[in-house]
């Protein structure tokens, strides 16, 4: 019922058993991230100070949060030790820049123009690729917020040993930009990525790409028409090709989705009611 | 009761009997007991002899008054039984300095709104403060002013002092730790001369509490005399008192918990000082309950604080890096240029960070403006894409029975 298609249609794969893991610790981290941040974030709201009790207390939740940081950090590191290891030791020069790549381009300007004119039925769909413009900029966004967020971070959890070299106002800014980025991360990641990956109608309710890994062809072919044929034209589609996720698969891509949707959601509420009282 | 009126006139006629012809003394105490025992009653059922038991034992009693030395207009009465309405005991003939205090005193209203000799000391069975059963004994006379200052109807809202009084750290000390050196309501209000605080006199007065409670927190006081809250306070302009941060009948030890309180004290008269730490990271923790992070006094020092520019200051410049090191050993110059109180909103103060905040609105404000409008415009478009897949609102219910069919 989920699914477009039914669950024996052909499937390729889109992600590499790697690449689900690093999003699943990334996931993870973000989640605990901000469940351990939010109190802090708005502790003048009387609800802040519970939640922190409900996780044990402040001291607890600022050992959480710092145990959480270090496996995002951890999972940034691994990240982007892969993509060098792959451009440099591999040659794999197609991720720096064409359709396999994450760095964005010239057609994504047009894509995204056409997309806007799509939205407002004046003109036909983009033929997207293997990366759309907005799956960049959550890419992107999310790598200039973990920069963000994990630098002014470190300097917070470490002011002695940076204060040996760093001025002390730059404490005072890594502060202020470690809470409005964190603002901004969630919120964006907690409604925009939400509705982009999950809640838009056609995926609603979870689009399971990011746990199987896999999609179906059809679903490729229709959203992804210019990565579709690109396969198809370089041969490339019989070894993408692989087994449909079982039930089960499916089913844990489902419950792990909805948890985070369903934290997300509640924590974007909380915050956003939050702010408009203060 | 009604019984007891020819007795009483059997005791009458047996006193005028026993003086014939004598010339006319002060009755004795004999005289007076004669009718005041606690077996007559007056006519309509009052007893006469209430309370008069204790008197052999009350310090009057011991040191040998009669009933004439402070009912002293029945010195003179002459016609007995005598008129009921009587002059008070007359407490000035020997305590005339006290009596003196009390007049001038809150306390000297007349009727249920004041407080007369007997309403604290009690009257026949008086006993000296230091007796352990009198009622003006240290430990005992919260209760005793407790009778009329816990009292609603008399004192309205101020009727929860004494129950403030019990739970604060002075009166657990009287009442949990039987300390007679820790201070009972009169040790600082004063006992015959009691005044209203607004009142210039009283040791409770603003102006005055600091050398009050420096009667016993004397090294405390040396330290407070020097702060800028005293200079202010002995200028007349407003500066903190004691109670001002400690509160003054609910004074609680000085507790880590305290800690987070007392910042809530600081900040009603240091309004954007208290803003502005509650933005930072000490005031955001120490808001969620946290007790190990910096609140007011850990920078600025407590009872001897003193300005910023004053170079004994805690906060002085060339002060701020031991202040610092205070809770974070090994703090240099640049981590002590640390703000902790940043304004983001105040541009002077803080450029860096009034920059940064702004920066950092633009950019929400930015990504949310695109993506918002981004969302509004995919979302119509994707529901009738997801209508169209489907081919039409039947096409889903027939997957959903293919899908059924299957489990």
């Amino acid at each position: 019922m989920t699914e477009p298609s039914a669950p024996d249609a052909t499937y390729v794969r889109r992600f590499s058993p790697v690449d689900v893991g690093l999003h699943a610790a990334l996931m993870t981290s973000f989640l605990g991230l901000s469940l351990t941040g939010l109190p802090l974030l708005l502790s003048e709201r009387p609800r802040a100070a519970v939640l922190a009790r409900l996780m044990g207390g402040y001291g607890v939740t600022g050992t959480l949060h710092r145990g959480f940081a270090l496996l995002m950090l951890a999972t940034f590191g691994a990240h982007v030790a892969r993509v060098l290891y792959r451009v440099y030791v591999r040659k794999e020069t197609g991720l720096l820049w064409g359709p396999d790549s994450l760095v964005p381009q010239p057609r994504d300007v047009t894509e995204m123009l056409g997309h806007f004119r799509w939205f407002l039925g004046l003109g036909p769909r983009p033929r997207f690729g293997r990366f759309t413009y907005w799956e960049k900029f959550d890419y992107w966004a999310v790598f200039w917020g973990m920069g963000i967020i994990g630098g002014s971070g470190l300097l917070l959890w470490f002011p002695r040993f940076f204060s040996q070299v760093l001025p002390g106002w730059l404490f005072n800014v890594a502060f202020v930009i470690h809470g409005e980025e964190a603002l901004l991360a969630m919120v964006f990641i907690f409604t925009v990525h939400f509705f982009n990956g999950h809640l838009r109608p056609e995926k609603f309710p979870m689009d399971t790409v990011i746990f199987t890994g896999r999609l179906p062809l059809a679903e490729l072919r229709d959203e992804r028409p210019a990565e579709y044929e690109r396969m198809l034209r370089r041969g490339e589609l019989p070894a993408a090709v692989a087994p449909a996720p079982t039930r089960q698969e499916r089913r844990r891509g489902h419950v792990v989705g909805t948890i985070a949707v369903v934290l997300g959601l509640t924590m974007v509420v909380a915050t956003l009611v939050a702010l408009a009282r203060s | 009761m009604t019984g007891a009126r020819p007795t009483l006139a059997a005791g009458v006629f047996l006193l005028l009997l026993a003086r014939p012809g004598a010339p006319r003394a002060a009755p004795a105490d004999s005289d007076c007991l004669a009718c005041h025992t606690p077996d007559l009653a007056r006519a309509d059922g009052r007893p006469l002899g209430q309370d008069l038991g204790g008197f052999a034992g009350s310090v009057h009693g011991q040191a040998g008054l009669s009933c004439v030395d402070c009912h002293a207009d029945l010195a003179a009465v002459e016609e007995f039984p005598h008129a009921e309405d009587l002059a008070p005991a007359q407490c000035a003939s020997c305590h005339a300095e006290a009596v003196e205090m009390h007049a001038a005193s809150v306390h000297a209203r007349p009727g249920a709104s004041g407080a007369a000799c007997a309403d604290c000391h009690g009257a026949h069975e008086i006993l000296p403060a230091k007796d352990a059963a009198s009622r003006t004994y240290h430990l005992t006379l919260p209760q005793t002013c407790g009778r009329c200052h816990a009292d609603e109807t008399k004192m309205g809202t101020r009727a929860a002092v004494p129950a403030l009084f019990a739970d604060s750290i002075h009166g657990q000390a009287l009442s949990r730790r039987g300390l007679v050196v820790a201070p009972n309501c009169a040790t600082c209000h004063g006992s015959h001369a009691v005044h209203r605080a607004a009142d210039a006199e009283s040791p409770v007065h603003h102006a005055r509490v600091a050398a009050t409670c420096g009667n016993c927190h004397q090294g405390i006081r040396t330290e407070y005399d020097g702060s800028v809250h005293a200079a202010a306070v002995r200028d007349g302009k407003p500066g903190a008192a004691c109670s001002d941060c400690h509160s003054a009948h609910g004074i609680k030890e000085t507790l880590p918990a305290w800690r987070l309180e007392v910042a809530r004290e600081c900040g009603s008269c240091h309004e954007e000082s208290i803003r502005t730490y509650r933005d930072g990271f000490h005031g955001q923790a120490s808001t969620l309950g946290y007790t190990r992070v910096a609140t007011c006094a850990d920078c600025h020092g407590a009872h001897g604080i003193l300005p910023d520019e004053d170079p004994r200051s805690r906060v002085a410049a060339a002060n701020r890096v031991a202040t610092c090191a205070r809770c974070h050993p090994g703090a240099n110059a640049r981590f002590a240029a640390f703000d902790p109180h940043a304004d983001p909103h105040d541009q002077t103060r803080s450029r860096p960070v009034y920059y940064t905040a702004l920066f950092m609105k633009v950019l929400l404000a930015g990504v949310f403006a695109f993506f918002g409008i981004h969302t509004a415009l995919w979302f119509p478009r994707s529901w009738k894409e997801r209508r169209r897949h489907r081919g039409g609102p039947d096409a889903g219910r027939e997957e959903t029975r293919a899908e059924d069919d299957k489990a």
